[in-house]
This record gives structure tokens, sequence and C-alpha cells, in this order.
């Protein structure tokens, strides 16, 4: 678990190792604990057979689609002639998910390390750390790791004597979620307005500056140096062997009505009921969950049936009626209305619409709209259909998929607690929080 | 640039939407600041992908984005002063205009609606004098913002003042933490 708290017994922790060691954000810490040998290790490997260890650990995308990171990598064509871009993803905005800013707050040398290891991997000799603007501490943690791994010569034009240039540089966003969104990223890189673009071309085709791009997220980078390092099979060992789809570890951000909130690492696989109950601490006193949104805001949310019975990783969320996404859980007790949480989270989506496509500028704003009126005792019958048509239309039909994700958790919420939303319309109630049970 | 005739039937227009046009104008990028900025250029292959760079910049320096600086950012850096504000419009996080000496952000989103956000808020409003989303207070001191997620959901409620990150802030907790801010 995350600093300031001990990891409980059932966590594993790989990338939350030294997470609270203050030294350990030094170079000369992190080499103590054995950081930096995966570096000089792939730097002396074809990139070739770096993409296959990684390909064989079987590790997938931290960001939330979990595509598998070495066959993404090995999109990139070698030596074409062109500059070839690694552009790491922190820009952590997912409501419910702050893991990434862990990893760079105490890690940041796990995460240049990464980002080293990826750029050889793919034929770069450029990576940019895309950070929002908000993170202002973990903006100036990893500066100075970066700097301080510039000046000894581990990254540069000859990163650790090996005659291979890797730049690693940090950029500051300036405060928009949708930069979270791998074009619209590229875009806000590259000074513009952070409006996501058509694919094709795929980022491996046209992406930063129009060439060839991978974009990996935080706390997938952090993960390839102990890969390298322990190999593919100690990786793929560490999670449940029935399941070889989702491997090794996966850190989970808990937040909302629960007793220990916090960053929790455990293996791939790992059974929600006692990762909530056990290690979470369960809800707060005398309350009940009602609810979970367990990979960040954009995904179904599900009730504690579905959670109880759920296996932490990626098939296991969506054999539950969900998605692992980002792994930000937000828990709700039975003291929460879900048709206002619903519509707050509506509202956060309207918010962030960039408004290029119609569907999502107009659907995440009537939604919010709606909701909002139905929460306040206004709500009509008819109401139901408008959502559900709204959200039909904001599914899989605009550029990127902010506007899905706004439809994920009310179409979600309504079928799931319907009872809740028809009792604001037939009764006009607001909502009555339950008594605590002692 | 050119005007049009104004919407008011030719009243003067002003060079500053913000009635300072008689105060001149003083560049950021100079100095410290334009050596600060020459040494960002290396690292990308394009002027323009130091745009939201050079934007933190003049917004450090003068607290604000005015559209005399969006001008100068565009000059500096070969861009139209109408695409730079484009650029700047779409971000959150650059002013557009001055705010209080002390900016308040206080994150809302559902995590930490549902860890009771909202009133903590109120307290803001209340305990600054602001009373009010995005207005300054009277002494000009705090500005108070509702923020969309600030990626510190297990520690709600984030707040953000100026550039400081602060954990865990309860209503009980804001007369105290505004001490630090005078």
């Amino acid at each position: 678990m995350g600093f300031p708290f001990k990891p409980h017994p059932r966590e594993t922790t790989v990338l939350s190792k030294h997470f609270g060691e203050a030294e350990a954000r030094s170079l000369d810490g992190w080499k103590a604990r054995g950081g930096y040998q995966a570096l000089e290790q792939a730097l002396g490997m074809d990139p070739v057979a770096i993409q296959a260890v990684v390909k064989d650990s079987g590790l997938r995308g931290r960001g939330g689609a979990g595509f598998p990171t070495g066959l993404k990598w090995s999109f990139m064509k070698l030596g074409d002639g062109k500059p070839h871009y690694l552009c790491c993803n922190a820009d952590e905005s997912e409501p419910g998910t702050f893991k990434d800013r862990e990893i760079m707050r105490w890690t940041p040398h796990a995460l240049i390390e990464g980002c080293a290891i990826a750029a050889h991997a793919i034929g770069a000799e450029t990576a940019y750390i895309y950070i929002r603007g908000e993170f202002t501490e973990p903006l100036d943690v990893m500066e100075r790791a970066v700097d301080e791994a510039r000046k000894a010569g581990v990254i540069g034009k000859n990163a650790m004597g090996s005659g291979k240039r890797v730049d690693v540089w940090v950029h500051k966003g300036a405060g928009a979620y949708i930069c979270g969104e791998e074009t619209a990223m590229m875009n806000s890189l590259e000074g513009k307005r952070g409006n996501p673009r058509i694919k094709p071309p795929f980022p491996a085709a046209a992406g930063l500056f129009g060439m060839p791009t991978t974009i990996n997220n935080v706390e997938t980078l952090a993960a390839v140096p102990p890969i390298l390092v322990n190999g593919g099979e100690w990786y793929k060992k560490m999670s449940r062997p029935d399941n070889p789809k989702s491997t090794g570890t996966k850190l989970w951000s808990v937040c909302g009505n629960v007793q220990r909130p916090g960053n929790y690492e455990v293996v791939m696989g790992f059974p929600f009921k006692e990762f909530l109950y056990d290690l979470c601490g369960g809800p707060p006193k005398g309350r009940k969950f009602k609810a979970v949104i367990p990979g960040g805001s954009s995904v179904p949310i599900i009730n504690m049936e579905e959670a109880d019975a759920a296996l932490m990783d990626y098939e296991g969320m969506v054999a539950a009626g969900t998605m692992l996404g980002s792994a930000g859980c937000i828990v709700m007790d039975d003291a929460q209305s879900i048709p206002r949480q619903v519509a707050r989270l509506a509202r956060f989506y309207a918010h962030e619409s960039c408004a290029q496509c119609t569907q999502c500028r107009e659907g995440t704003a009537w939604t919010t709209k709606i909701l909002e009126r139905m929460v306040a005792g206004d709500g009509t019958a008819e109401d139901f259909d408008t959502l559900m048509d709204l959200c039909e239309q904001m599914t899989g039909k605009t550029i990127c998929v902010l506007s899905d994700s706004c439809a994920a958790p009310v179409v979600s919420g309504i079928q799931k607690f319907r009872g809740e939303f028809e009792a604001l319309i037939t009764r006009k109630t607001v909502h009555t929080v339950p008594a605590i049970v002692a | 640039m050119s005007h049009g005739p104004s919407a008011t039937g030719g009243a003067a227009i002003s060079t500053s939407p913000h009635g300072h046009s008689s105060e001149p104008y003083v560049p950021v990028f100079t100095g410290d600041t334009k050596a600060k900025l020459d040494a960002l250029l290396v690292r990308y292959p394009t002027k323009m992908a130091a745009l939201l760079p050079a934007l933190w910049m003049v917004q450090e320096a003068r607290g604000w984005v005015s559209p005399e600086a969006m001008a100068e950012t565009g000059q500096v850096l070969g861009l139209t002063a109408a695409y730079v504000k484009g650029v700047v419009t779409f971000y959150t996080m650059y002013h557009q205009h001055p705010v209080g000496k002390h900016f308040i952000q206080v994150c809302t989103t559902t995590p930490c609606h549902v860890c009771g956000a909202e009133d903590v808020v109120k307290a803001f409003l209340d305990k600054t004098g602001c009373g009010e989303l995005g207005v300054t207070s009277a002494d000009g001191k705090y500005t108070v913002i509702e923020v969309e997620c600030l990626g510190a959901c297990g520690f709600a409620t984030p707040v953000m003042v100026n550039s400081d990150f602060i954990e865990s802030v309860t209503p009980e907790k804001v007369p105290d933490l505004l001490k630090n801010y005078g």
C-alpha cells in the first residue's frame, strides 16, 4: 500500500516496493536498490529481443485499454530512417486513479529507466513524459530525477556509455482530462489544442510530429525494468495460472467510502471481495457497501453481488460486467445516492469534452442536464428513454471514447439501480440516507 | 490587426480588455526568461511544441496570460496571436484574467464528492470572504474554484493553493490552512 502505510501481507510489491523511501528518489539510492541494471542490460540487447521478453511476460497496457505492450512496440518499423518517439502518458486524470502519481513521487528513476528501455526497444532516441499540470510534486520530483540521470550520463547522447542516444524530457500539461487520450496528448505536446485525432493513421505509423510513436502509461513502463531483469516467465508466474491473458501485478487505487483508501499492489486475478474487505478494511463503520466503479470513472458501475464474485484482472472484470480500466476503484456506501453520483460523473464528462464531435458535445451536456433535473425532483418518466437514446448516440460514434465513457456509468447506473431513479420521479423525493447500523 | 466597427457604434477600441492600455506592455521573454525558453527549444523538433511551456513561463511571471502576452508568445515562437489564444482557451490552468494572490482549487469530482467535498468548497468560500465561485475576494487575496479530478482521490479532498498540493482537507481544517496564505 502506498505511503504512508505499510503494505498489507497479501500484497505483492514489485512497483510499490520502495514507496515512502526518500532515498529511492535519488540516482544513488535507486542504483543501491538494483536500479539501472535493466537499462544497462537492455542497451546491449537487440530491440527485437527486448520486445520478445516483454511479449513473453504478457505485460498489458496499464492506462486503461490493456493492449499487449510487446506487441505495441513491435508495430514500430525499425530502421525506417525516420525519427521515432516514445510518449509516456503521465496525464493521470481518470477519476478514481492516483497510482502513477505515487510511482513518480517515490520511484522516478523506475520510470526513467522504463522510458529509456522502451525508447531503445522501439528505435527512438527521444522520450517525452507528459505529466498533468496539477501534479506539481511529481513534476518537481521527475524533473530533478531526469536532470540527475542526464548529468550522470545514464541518459543523454551516450546513455550508460553504450554509444546510444536516449533523451528523456518532462513536459507539463495545462489542465485537460482529454489529453490523457493518446492522440490528444500528441497534439498537446506539439503545442496545439488537445483535440483527439482520427485513427488511422495509428501513432506507430504517424504520431508525434508526424513520426512513428508509441504511447505507454507510467505503470506499464515502470514494470519493464523488473521484467527485463527477472525474465518474462517470472512475471507470468505471479498471477493465477488459469488465466494467461492477465499477468504480473497491478496497482489499484482505492477511494470513496472505504476504511483504508490508498494504493495497493496485488497479483492479477486477486479476489475482489477479499481485497475490499481485508486489504481496504471494508466500509466505514456502521455502513454497507452499495456499489463499486472498479476501473476508473469510465467503466460500468457494478453492485456488490457482482463485485463480491469478481476477480481482479482484465478478464475477471469483464466477466463481472465491467472493466479493469485504469484500476481506479471508486467505492460507494449505502449513504450515497446513485443518481446523484452518476449525475456528478456526467458533469465531469460534460466539462471535459473537447467539443469536436456533436454527439459528445451535446450528449454529455444534455445527459448532465437531464440527470441533474431528475436529482432535483423534476424528472419525468420519459427521461429514461431520452437518456438511453442519448447514451446510444454517444457510444461508438465519435473520434475518441470520452462520450462512451460518459454513457457507461449512466447506462449501468440506471440498469442496476433503476429503483433509485424511479423513486426520484414517482415520489419526487430526494435521496434519504439510511441510519448507521451499530 | 484590424478591428471592424464596434458593436457599440464606434466607441474607442481599447488595446486591452481590462482597460490598462495606458500602461505600456512589458515583454516577458527577455533576459533569463528568454534564455530559459531558448534552452527548452532544443527538446523539440518544432518551435510550436514549446508553446505550453512558454505559456507557463508567462503565467509564472505575470500571474495570468493577457492578450498582449499571447501576442508576444506567438511572436517569439512564430505563431499568430489568434493561434495562441486558441490554445490558451483550451486548457483550464491558464488564467485568462487576473486572479487573487492565492488561487484555490477544490476537487469536487465523484470520488471527492462522495467524501463530502461540497462542504470543503463551502468552507473556503466562507472563510476567504469570496462568497461565490470564481469571484476574487474584496482584498484581492483569494479566488476559489471547483476543479475536476486532481488525481489524488484516496486523499479526499485534495486542494491546490497556487502550486501547493494539499491532501485530505476537511471543512474543519480550512481556517488553519488559510493562515499559511495571508
